[in-house]
C-alpha cells in the first residue's frame, strides 16, 4: 500500500471538456483568465511539474477555428472515442428542459443528423457518467445562483441538483463545487490543479465539505478574514457606505458566509468585498441570492449580535484607545542628549 | 449609401454554411448563411441566439435596491457596466445624486473596463483573425505581400514589416498577444481598485460607491495606467499599419462587414458638475457626458438628446420566441416631461417567453428580440448598430463637438487624444478621423483609438479625484429613500455599445425592469417589418476574399465581419459544418431593404 502510494499510478494525459452553455453570464470563463496562481496557460502549456498533459477545450481559450474541430472531443467523448480520460467542467445553472414544449432554454451545437439544437442537458446526461471528474464552476453551476432565483421561468438548478447529490463520476468522485459569482480566479485554478495531481496519482482525494466545496478554500467565513472584523469586535459600525468600519449594519453577511475573498483579494491581492467597501451578499452560498435579499439591509440576527457588540465593544475600544495612544508614542530612550539610555551594555568602557 | 448589386443565384449553387455556437459572453450565438461560391458572395444570413434566462421576468417584485447586484450578472465581461447603468436608473428613481468623488471613482472604474475589455478582445481575439497563422492559411498571397510590406510606423512600434506585426499576434506565442493578456490583467486590477471586483463589482451602490478614497487608491491606479499608456501608444500605430495594409492588399475589402451608417451611442462618463439624474434635465446633463450620446444616420447626427433617444426606442418581435405584449399593462403612459411613451418602449414591455422549435426558414429562430430606433423624421424603425461600441462613440462624440478636456477633445470631424510622456514612450497626439465607411475594419480600428480615449479620460478623472481628496473631501456616497412609486432610466455604454436600463417602481418593489445591452441591438434577428438585424445585414451580400473553395472554406471574412461588432469576449467563431454542404433545393432568398 505504502509503496503503491509513492508510485504515481494515475494517468499521464487528461482532456478538460468545458461547457459554458448553462444559464450563466460566462463570467467564470472570463474570471479564470485573470488567474495568476497558477495561470490557466501554465496548466495548459505543461508548465507545472507532475501534472498530466492537459488538453483544454474551452471556447474562450481554444485556438481552433472550426466548430466541428472544436466540438470533436465533445462528440468523441459521447461516442467513447476520446483517447484519454476527461474532466467535465460545467458553467451556468442547468435548466429544466422538461417544461418547455418543443423548445429549448439553451443549446450547445446541433444534432449532426437532424440539425436541431442539442441542449446542455443532452450533453450532461451523456458526458457526466463517463467523466473521470465533474466540476461545477461558479455559483450558478454549483447551486443554481442568480438564474435560479424565485420567479425564474426556466426552472434551473445546480449541477448536483440535476445529477443527484449522491452522483459519482467514473473516477469515483462526487461533483466538485467551486462557488463564487463569479468564481474567484485562483480558487478555481487551485481546485483544478489538485484534481489534476489526483488524476496523476500524486494527491489523495480532494477534501470536500458537505456542500461539496474544497474544505481549505471555503472552511472559514468572510468575517474571519475581513480587514474590518476588528471594528466589529469593538462594536464600531458603519452607518452608511462612506465609512471604512464594519458593514454588518448596512447589509454585510460576512459573519455567516463561507468565502476566502477578503483574505485573498480578488486578483493579485487587490480588491474583494467588505475589506474594500462592498457588503458581502453571500454569492458563494447555496442560499444565494434569495436568502440574502434585500442585500442593502442588515441581516436578521445582525441586529442582535451587533447590539451585544455594542455593549462590550465600546469598552474594549476604550481600552484599546489607551493602548493605541501609548503605542503611538516613541520609546523615551530616543533623544539627542549626551547619555545612551537604550539599555545597551557595552563590553568596553571609555 | 452604396447598394450592392445582387444577382439571384441559380438553385443548387448555394452552399449552406453555419457557425454555431459563436460564443457570446451571455450565451450562444449562431450564424447561418447561404453562400454563392460562383459569385463569391454571401447571399443570406440569419443570426440566432439559443439562450434564455429571463432577467426581466424574475426581477419583478424584488427590492429595487437589489437591481444592480442582480443585473450585473447579465454579463460576465461587462457586468460593471450593467451595475453602473442600473445605479443611474435607480438614482433617477430615488432622486439622489452621488457626491462628485463617487462619480469620479465610477468613471475611473469604467475607463479601466473599456481599457481592459477592448484590449483583450482586440489583441487576443480579433487579431487572431489577422495574425500570421490565419492570414497564411486563408490568404497565402496576402501573407506573401505582408512579409515584404514595410510598416509605415515602424519607428513607433518597432516592427519592420507588416508580416512582423502579424507574427506578434499569433495566439499564445506572439509577443503582442502575450503583452495584451498581461495588460488585460493590469486593467482588471484597476477596475478592482475602484469597484472592488471584476466582473461583478462589490463597491458600486445607488448613491455612490463604498470604495475607500485614499491617496493610495489613486496612486495605485495611476501607476498601472502609465504602464497601459506605453502599450496603447504602440498599439494604435500597429493597428493602423495592419488595417491600412488590408485595404491596400485586397482592393474592395471595405465591403467586408459594411452596412449603411446607422450608429447609436448612449453616452458614457457622467460629469458630476452637471448631472443631477432628473429626467427633466436629461438633455442638459446628457450633453455634458464625456462621451456624447447620439444617433448617426448616413453620416448625420440626427439627435444628441437623451430624451429623444429614450423615447425612440422600440422593441419589436418578428423572429423571436416570445408572445406579444400588446394586451398587457401599460406601465408608463407619459414620461416626466409629458411626452407619450410607446407601448413597444422598454418601460411598457412585458416579457412572455414562449419556447419553441427553431425555424430558420421563415419562422422564429432566436431568443433575442429586435430593438430598433424610431426615426420620427422618416417613420423608419432603424436597426441601429453600435459599431462594436467604439465606432459609434467616437463618431457621435466627434460630430457633436462638445467634449473638451486637456487630454481628449472633439473637433466636429475628429477626436484628438493627447497622451503625455510615460515611462517608456514620449508624448503623443492621436487623432481619430471620421472614416468613409461603417465596416469591419473601421469598427476594429475605432476600438484601439477608444482605448486611447479612455486612458486620456482616466488621466483627467484622476486629476479631478486627486483634487477632491487633497481638498479633504472624501465623501463618496449619499443616502436616499426608496419612494413608493417612481420610474427611472439609465443610459450608459457597455464596452460593445449602447446600454439602457428601464425601471418602474410600485409599492417600493420592482413592477417592471428591462435592460437592453448592445448585443440585442447588434445580433437581433429579422424584425416584424422584415428588417434584418445588423449582423445579418452586414454579412448579407458581402464579398468573399478567402482564397479557398467550398471544401476548405473557413469563413474568415464572415468571422471578421461578425467579430468586428464585438459580440462579446469569448467570441470563438466555430464552424458547424466543417465542409460545405450543397443544398438540395434552394428558394430565391428574400433580400432586405439595404446592405
Amino acid at each position: 500500500m505504502t509503496a503503491e502510494a509513492t508510485t504515481p499510478s494515475g494517468v499521464d494525459e487528461v482532456h478538460i471538456l468545458w461547457i459554458s452553455e448553462g444559464m450563466s453570464c460566462d463570467g467564470d470563463s472570463v474570471s479564470i483568465t485573470a488567474a495568476g496562481q497558477p495561470g490557466i496557460e501554465d496548466v495548459a502549456l505543461g508548465a507545472i511539474p507532475g501534472l498530466p498533459k492537459v488538453n483544454l477545450h474551452n471556447k474562450v481559450l481554444s485556438p481552433t477555428l472550426g466548430g466541428e474541430e472544436f466540438l470533436r472531443p465533445f462528440r468523441d467523448a459521447v461516442n467513447d472515442r476520446l483517447d484519454a480520460p476527461f474532466v467535465l467542467v460545467i458553467e451556468g445553472s442547468i435548466p429544466n428542459e422538461k417544461i418547455n414544449g418543443d423548445g429549448y432554454w439553451t443549446s450547445f451545437g446541433n444534432d449532426e443528423a437532424t440539425g436541431e439544437p442539442l441542449t446542455l442537458n443532452w450533453w450532461i446526461d451523456r458526458l457526466a457518467p463517463k467523466a473521470w471528474g465533474v466540476v461545477a464552476i461558479g455559483t450558478c453551476a454549483t447551486y443554481g445562483g442568480i438564474h435560479a432565483m424565485a420567479g425564474n421561468p426556466t426552472g434551473c438548478m445546480g449541477l448536483a441538483d440535476y445529477l443527484g447529490w449522491d452522483f459519482r463520476s467514473a473516477g469515483g468522485l462526487p461533483v466538485v463545487n467551486v462557488p463564487g459569482c463569479p468564481v474567484q480566479p485562483e480558487n478555481f485554478m487551485e481546485t483544478l490543479t489538485w484534481l489534476l495531481y489526483q488524476a496523476a496519482g500524486l494527491a489523495p482525494t480532494i477534501p470536500l465539505d458537505d456542500q461539496l466545496r474544497p474544505q481549505w478554500l471555503f472552511g472559514k467565513t468572510v468575517h474571519e478574514g475581513c480587514d474590518r472584523a476588528g471594528y466589529y469586535e469593538q462594536g464600531d459600525f458603519a452607518h452608511d457606505y462612506n465609512s471604512p468600519k464594519c458593514q454588518v449594519k448596512i447589509g454585510c453577511w460576512g459573519p455567516v458566509v463561507n468565502c476566502n475573498v477578503p483574505k485573498r483579494g480578488w486578483m493579485a491581492g487587490i480588491g474583494g468585498c467588505p475589506n474594500v467597501g462592498g457588503i458581502c451578499i453571500g454569492c458563494t452560498m447555496p442560499g444565494f441570492p434569495d436568502k440574502f435579499m434585500p442585500f442593502m439591509d442588515a441581516p436578521p440576527g445582525g441586529g442582535l449580535s451587533s447590539a451585544i457588540e455594542g455593549v462590550y465593544g465600546p469598552f474594549i475600544r476604550k481600552l484599546r484607545g489607551i493602548t493605541n495612544k501609548t503605542m503611538n508614542k516613541e520609546p523615551k530612550w530616543r533623544h539627542n542628549r549626551d547619555a545612551l539610555t537604550t539599555g545597551y551594555e557595552p563590553r568596553w568602557k571609555n | 449609401m452604396a447598394v450592392r448589386e445582387r444577382v439571384t443565384p441559380e438553385a443548387g449553387k448555394l452552399v449552406d454554411m453555419s457557425w454555431d455556437p459563436i460564443t457570446r459572453i451571455v450565451g450562444n450565438l449562431g450564424i447561418y448563411t447561404k453562400i454563392d461560391f460562383d459569385n463569391r458572395e454571401v447571399v443570406t444570413c440569419k443570426s440566432t441566439s439559443s439562450l434564455f434566462r429571463g432577467y426581466s421576468v424574475f426581477m419583478k417584485g424584488k427590492d429595487p435596491r437589489d437591481a444592480h447586484f442582480i443585473t450585473s450578472r447579465i454579463c460576465g465581461i461587462c457586468g460593471d457596466n450593467h451595475a453602473v447603468c442600473s445605479c443611474y436608473a435607480q438614482q433617477m428613481a430615488y432622486g439622489v445624486k452621488p457626491p462628485p468623488l463617487g462619480e469620479w471613482i465610477v468613471n475611473l472604474g469604467e475607463a479601466a473596463e473599456y481599457i481592459f475589455d477592448h484590449i483583450i478582445f482586440q489583441d487576443n481575439l480579433v487579431f487572431v483573425d489577422f495574425c500570421e497563422e490565419m492570414v497564411r492559411a486563408t490568404n497565402p498571397s496576402v501573407w506573401q505581400k505582408a512579409e515584404k510590406a514595410e510598416a509605415p510606423h515602424a519607428e513607433l512600434h518597432g516592427y519592420r514589416t507588416i508580416g512582423d506585426i502579424m507574427r506578434s499576434y499569433n495566439p499564445f506565442t506572439g509577443e503582442t498577444y502575450k503583452e495584451a493578456l498581461h495588460m488585460s490583467r493590469i486593467g482588471r486590477e484597476m477596475i478592482c481598485l475602484m469597484e472592488g471586483r471584476h466582473v461583478h463589482p462589490s463597491t458600486v451602490y445607488p448613491g455612490g460607491v463604498g470604495t475607500v478614497a485614499t491617496p493610495t487608491l489613486f496612486t495605485d491606479y495611476l501607476s498601472r495606467l502609465l504602464r497601459c499608456l506605453d502599450f496603447i501608444k504602440k498599439a494604435v500605430a500597429m493597428n493602423d499599419d495592419v488595417f491600412d495594409f488590408f485595404y491596400e492588399a485586397m482592393p474592395g475589402y471595405e465591403e467586408v462587414g459594411r452596412r449603411r451608417i446607422l450608429l447609436g451611442c448612449w453616452g458614457a462618463f457622467n460629469n458630476p458638475d452637471h448631472v443631477d439624474y432628473d429626467y427633466r434635465n436629461m438633455n442638459h446633463w446628457g450633453n455634458e457626458m464625456f462621451v456624447t450620446p447620439g444617433v448617426v444616420v448616413d453620416g448625420e447626427l440626427v439627435t444628441h438628446d437623451l430624451v429623444d433617444i429614450n423615447l425612440g426606442i422600440r422593441i419589436l418581435l418578428g423572429s423571436s420566441y416570445y408572445e406579444d405584449w400588446a394586451n398587457e399593462e401599460t406601465f408608463v403612459a407619459q414620461d416626466p416631461l409629458g411626452n407619450p411613451v410607446d407601448k413597444r418602449h422598454p418601460w411598457n414591455q412585458t416579457t412572455i417567453p414562449r419556447p419553441q422549435k427553431r425555424d430558420l426558414e421563415g419562422g422564429n429562430y432566436s431568443w433575442v428580440m429586435s430593438p430598433r430606433w424610431y426615426d420620427k423624421r422618416t417613420g423608419d424603425y432603424l436597426a441601429l448598430d453600435t459599431g462594436g461600441g467604439a465606432l459609434a462613440r467616437l463618431w457621435a462624440t466627434a460630430l457633436a463637438n462638445k467634449v473638451d478636456t486637456p487630454f481628449v477633445k472633439a473637433t466636429g470631424q475628429s477626436v484628438q487624444i493627447s497622451l503625455p510622456k510615460t515611462p517608456n514612450t514620449p508624448e503623443q497626439v492621436i487623432e481619430w478621423r471620421i472614416p468613409q465607411w461603417s465596416n469591419a475594419i473601421e469598427r476594429d480600428r475605432a476600438r484601439i483609438y477608444f482605448v486611447a480615449y479612455s486612458a486620456g479620460m482616466a488621466l483627467y478623472f484622476l486629476d479631478r479625484a486627486f483634487t477632491e481628496l487633497r481638498n479633504g473631501v472624501t465623501k463618496v456616497f449619499e443616502d436616499f429613500d426608496v419612494p413608493d412609486e417612481a420610474i427611472g432610466c439609465g443610459f450608459h455604454e457597455a464596452v460593445r455599445g449602447v446600454l439602457s436600463h428601464h425601471l418602474v417602481i410600485r409599492d417600493r418593489k420592482i413592477a417592471n425592469y428591462h435592460p437592453y445591452p448592445p448585443t440585442p441591438w447588434n445580433g437581433s434577428p429579422t424584425d416584424s417589418y422584415g428588417t434584418p438585424g445588423p449582423y445579418e445585414d452586414a454579412v448579407m451580400g458581402q464579398p468573399i476574399f478567402e482564397e479557398a473553395g467550398p471544401d476548405d472554406f473557413r469563413g474568415i471574412d464572415i468571422m471578421r465581419a461578425v467579430r468586428s461588432f464585438d459580440p462579446c469576449l469569448p467570441c470563438g467563431v466555430h464552424m458547424y459544418l466543417g465542409k460545405g454542404k450543397t443544398l438540395k433545393t434552394v428558394h430565391s432568398p428574400m433580400f432586405g431593404q439595404h446592405g
